[in-house]
Parts: structure tokens; sequence; C-alpha cells
């Protein structure tokens, strides 16, 4: 996984509530067996016509947005389904980073097990930043994980919380899955506890 | 001791550590896999060189890319899904997890196939790279849905990195009033309280009206916990759960039934356990409903017409008209009024042998509108073989349904049933959302007996009119 320090450039404005995994990436690019290449169908039924051409008012397509690695979203981005696909299209595209005052769960977590980094913000807060995205190249924001910072194009800086392990495990770039085996002495303790006191399980 | 809750109760038991930040292991107790969220969990075992650890702990079952029809034996023609099951095949045959392939008559919805076959049991912590894993909360198990990373992470640790979450009830009191189902019930939560609205929280239903449901109806409405943004949904175990699973080919047997029964008595949360969040809503309060738009919180009694989206504040306002747009909906029109192209009976929503019961007895005796498209999908081998026995295929075939083998079909339309742009649909499934049934397939969300009314009449129809 790549770490994630800080990003400074233009963020793309999506302020739709409720976009949905099945907007981001559509079920029919869930069949691959690999976790690469889904970028280029990131928002795909949006992001293109129905006879496969770039849809010019779809803000990915447009030029100051086409390389934006942070998204400014309206609430609870990422719900429905627990398709990992989603963050992985976000990640193939760019995105490093989303922004909005809400994210479902499922989808929350599977962002940091790649690298994205999700930053809810009060309403009035992403207020502000949805009005630098909207300025284009004019404004660039400015995310920063170690701080847990984001700076608006005017140097506003809003201040987000994050979980202290999930921030490490970013900015380290860290396996998680490692970091579990190191306390495998405490699973086989637990397993070998549960196997007396609920023998049926 | 502090009064807990019965999330708190399996919570507890199942912490294998606890680090300083409050950051726990929690154990797992069973891993349910299907073939669209794991190849790439296996893969990332292979390139690290890591086991699965628990292997009679993880059960898998192809259903979301499996056709459904009744030629499936000779095989998928979908070169990419073909891939995807032949993957899960190879990966349970190297790795010695629990299979029901294809060919096996318990082969089904993976949320329907783990209770059916009593993997399922009360107490337990169940995840599956899934979001409708929060069915198996009908049995008082802590279930949910989890990303392919952790899906890797629980077949290498059989744990998951978890913090605990925030409680929330939701009673329902009183009683249903006919014509009103399980379906409703969660609908009209999710109407109340949004799409977000459980974010953050595990939800306990609980209240007469819960009690009153069959374990099929308690699993309908826990499976759509996660559709109001829960982590997961929760029902207390009662007798109609220590019954449902008695007898199944996983469930424990002598000595050990009688010491697991004694626990699973305990799985209640305390009179005067705290709650962050609660919800209320009355059973006769309770309509038959519909969804009107392309979110699940879109919801409204069928006697209700279209809303205007001036109705709403902030970015819903947007969210509804972008809405009534896709769905081709005007605001003030009757939703009694919205002809249906075609239905869909099926799903880890409702596609139990309660579910085609319910819709079985409103088709009796009659026709599906000429020119409706109407398939039902049993949501495992066996529920179609019951359904076959009891008769209940007969009369859908009859009145002019498709009557299909077991598998996820049109609800996420993954496999060749799939809806035409402009399509109107209404279904038993649990999402909505633009797209979801094929690209430009309009979705409404009901009951069975709902969507069996609205095949006979061609239009959404209030089915208390018809039973």
């Amino acid at each position: 996984m790549d770490k994630f320090t800080t990003i400074t450039g233009v963020a793309a404005p999506m302020p739709l509530v409720n976009i949905d995994t099945d907007m981001i990436i559509p079920k029919q690019f869930l069949k691959t067996i690999k976790r690469s290449g889904l970028g280029v169908n990131l928002f795909d039924e949006m992001r293109y016509t129905q006879d496969g051409k770039e849809n010019p008012d779809f803000v990915l397509n447009k030029p100051a947005y086409r390389k934006s690695e942070i998204l400014i979203a309206g609430d609870n981005f990422g719900c429905g389904s627990s398709r990992e696909h989603a963050p992985w299209a976000l990640l193939d595209f760019g995105i490093r980073s989303i922004i909005s005052t809400s994210f479902a769960d499922i989808f929350y977590s599977n962002c940091f097990k790649n690298g994205i980094l999700p930053i809810v913000l009060k309403p009035e807060e992403v207020a502000v930043l949805m009005k630098d995205a909207e300025k284009g190249e004019n404004a660039r924001i400015t995310v920063d994980l170690e701080s847990q910072t984001v700076t608006s194009a005017d140097g506003e800086v809003f201040h987000f919380e994050v979980d202290a392990f999930k921030k490490r495990c970013l900015l380290e770039g860290l396996d998680d899955i490692g970091l579990t085996m190191e306390k495998a002495s405490a699973i086989d303790a637990y397993e070998k506890a549960a196997a007396v006191e609920r023998p049926w399980v | 001791m502090s009064p807990k809750t019965l999330y708190d109760k399996i919570w507890d038991a199942h912490v294998a550590h606890q680090a300083d930040d409050g950051t726990c292991l929690l154990y797992i107790d069973r891993h349910l896999v299907h073939e669209v969220t794991s190849p790439q969990a296996f893969e990332g075992l292979r390139l690290t060189g890591r086991k699965v650890r628990a292997p009679d702990k993880t059960i898998a079952v192809p259903d979301h890319n499996v056709p459904t029809t009744w030629d499936r034996e000779k095989g998928i023609d979908n070169e990419e899904s073909r891939i995807q099951v032949e993957a899960l095949d190879q990966n349970a045959k190297e790795t010695g997890i629990h299979y029901y392939p294809v060919s096996d008559i318990r082969q089904g919805i993976v949320h329907i196939v783990g209770p059916e076959q009593g993997w399922t049991l009360p107490g337990m912590t169940v995840v599956c790279g899934d979001s409708h894993t929060a069915t198996h909360g009908a049995f008082g198990a802590l279930a949910h849905g989890i990303g392919t990373s952790e899906v890797e992470h629980v077949l290498a640790t059989q744990t998951l990195i978890q913090k605990k979450s925030k409680n929330m009830k939701v009673e329902i009191t009183g009683h249903l009033r006919p014509g009103v189902t399980a379906k409703d019930i969660t609908l009209s939560v999710i109407g109340k309280t949004g799409t977000a609205g459980g974010t953050g929280y595990v939800i306990e239903y609980m209240g007469s009206a819960i009690e009153d449901l069959s374990m099929e109806g308690r699993m309908t409405v826990c499976n759509m916990a996660i559709e109001g943004g829960a982590r997961a949904g929760l029902i207390a175990p009662d007798q109609k759960t220590f019954d449902y699973v008695q007898g199944r080919p996983h469930a424990p047997k002598g000595a050990q039934w009688e010491a697991a029964l004694a626990w699973w008595k305990t799985l209640k949360s305390d009179p005067d356990a705290h709650w962050d969040k609660v919800v209320t809503l009355r059973g006769e309060d309770i309509a038959p409903v519909v969804t009107w738009g392309t979110s699940p919180e879109d919801v409204l009694p069928i006697d209700a017409t279209v809303p205007d989206p001036s109705s709403f504040t902030g970015g819903k306002v947007e969210a509804a008209q972008r809405a009534l747009d896709y769905m081709g909906l005007k605001p003030g029109q009757k939703l009694q009024d919205i002809q249906i192209d075609t239905v869909f009976i099926g799903s880890c929503t409702n596609g139990r042998i309660e579910d085609l019961r319910a819709a079985a007895e409103i088709v009796k005796g009659r026709k599906i509108k000429e020119g409706m498209r109407a398939m039902v999908v049993p949501g495992s081998g066996l529920v179609r073989l019951q359904a076959e026995e009891e008769g209940l295929a007969d009369i859908f075939k009859e009145a002019g349904f498709e009557w299909r083998l077991a598998g996820c079909s049109m609800c996420l339309a993954m496999n060749p049933d799939q809806l035409s742009p402009g399509e109107r649909c209404a279904a038993t499934s649990n999402r909505n959302f633009e797209g979801r049934q094929g690209r430009g397939g309009r979705t409404h969300l009901m009951s069975p007996a709902m969507a069996a009314a609205a095949a006979v009449t061609g239009h959404l129809t209030d089915v208390r009119e018809l039973s």
C-alpha cells in the first residue's frame, strides 16, 4: 500500500448526496479477479454516454479535474455494497482523498486498506471546499494527514479526526494482516478458551 | 456489573485482543465467501505465502454470477463471470474450506444458505464480503459486511481489526395490520431514519411486532439494516429462533445443543441497558410501502403520490429531482398509477420460502398482466425444492411467471437477468440505485405480496385491495 502524507491540488466537486458504490463502479466491472485497471470505469454510467463516449458535463471529464487527486462529495458518500472495487477504481483513477460530511461505514474502512484518506468535516467546512473545488484550476487545497488538517484555497485550516491506528497504517503504508499476525499468540489463546466455553461453534 | 445490550454481550465474548487505544481484534466464528469479493483475497494469501487459518469456519458458495436459467449446467457464457466462479471452485479446493458448488442442490444466495445449513447460530460473529451479511443478525448473531482486504484479513487471521460501534434501538410496538409485512417494516424504518441514519451504529430491532415475525421475516428486517447505514442489525434469539435452528445440518446436537441453548437464552439486552439512539414506530402505523426514487430512503405508503423535490431540504432537493428524472416520474403522480414492465421476486431480502408463499397467495388463480415479464428466483436450491413440493412453483408458472434456479439474479444483474434502459421493475430486492438492475433500469422496492399484486394488475397496487 502506498503511504499517504500530504496532497496539494485541484479538488473535483461532486455535491450529489448518497453517491453509492453502484455509481462509483457498476456491477459489470466487478467480474475482474484483479485489483487494478478499474480507473477507466470509475463512475462509468455518469462519465460515459450509452454509446461509450465521454459525457463532457461530468466533472472528471472536464479539463480542470481530469487529474484530480481529491474529491469533495455530498453526504453519505460510498453507501451501498461492500465492494472494494469502489476504492480500487478511485485509486486507479488517481483519487487519494475524499472529503464529505459523512461516509458509509464499509466504504470508509475499505479506503484505509488502499491508501485512500476519507475525511469527515462539518457541513459548513465542506461547503467552503466545495466552492474552492468549483473554481477549478484557480483554487488548490491541501490535505495533510500528519497534522490532520485540510487547508482551503484562501488558507483557512480545518481540523479532522482520524483513528490513530488507521492514521499510522496510512502514514507508514503498513500491511495490517502482518500486524495482526504478530498477535497470533493472543488469537491462539482466545481459540483455546472459546473451545471450552462454546464448543459447538 | 453494568447493564449491557445484546451487541455488547456478543462483542465482549469475541474480543481476542485489545490495544491501549481501544482497537480490538474481534474473533470471527463464521466467514462466508462468494465469488465476487474473494478472488483478490485468495490471491493476496498466495502472494504473501499465508494460509487460511480456519478452513472449517469458512463457507463458500457462488451466487452473484450464476445463471438462474434451467440450462445452466451447460456452463456460464460470459467469460469473466465463468472465470470468477471457476476461481472460487479452485480456491475452495486448494484451501479445504466448506463449499457448495453450482451443481450442489444446496447452492444458493450465501445469506440464505448460511442459516439454512445451520452455519449461522445465535451469539456468533459472522462476516462476509457482502453488505447484506446483516441478514444473519436475525439469529442474534453479530453479522456484517466487509471489503476484500478484510476478507483476506479474516482468511489469514480469523479476526478483524475493529472499534466498537454505538448502540441503536429500533422498537416496533403493537402489531402489523393485514397486508403489511417485514419488508414494510424495514423500508419504513429506513424511510424514517434515512440511509445514513444508522451510520456508526449496530441496530437491535425489538418490540412486539418484531417478536411476531417468523425467522424469514426477521431476516428480511435485518438484511436491510445496511440500507439504513448501520454496521449490523440484531434481533434477540427466542423460541422461534431455537426451533428454526434445531436439527439443521451444522447446528449443535445432544449435550452440545443443551449447552448452547443455555447460553443463547442469556442473549438479550438488559432492561436498563444504555442506547445511544432510539427510534420507535407503531406497528399499526406501518402501511404497505414502495420506493419511488433511487435511494432506499425514498419510501412512501402505496396510497401516496410522488413527492415534489422542493418539499425536501439541503442536498436532497437536487437528489430527489435527479431521482424523478431517472425514474421518469412527475410530482403529484399517484404511486398506484405507475405502470410496471417487469416483476422480480427473489434476492437475499425476500427469496425464502415464506416470501414465495406470500407471493403465491396473491397470484393463485390469477394471471400476470399481458406483456408483463415476471420471474421468481428462489434463494437456494432447497427453497426451490420446497416451493415445488408445496405446489407454489405450479401456481407461479400457471400465472405466467418464469420459475428459475437459485442465485442473486436480477437483484444486481451480474448474471444475464437485467433490465433494459427505461424498463420499470417491481422488485423484492434491496436497492433501487441508478443502474442497479441494469443501466437505465427503474426499480421500485416492495414486499413479495406487493410485487405479486403488481404482476397481476400491471401497475403498482395496494395488495390489501387484492387479497
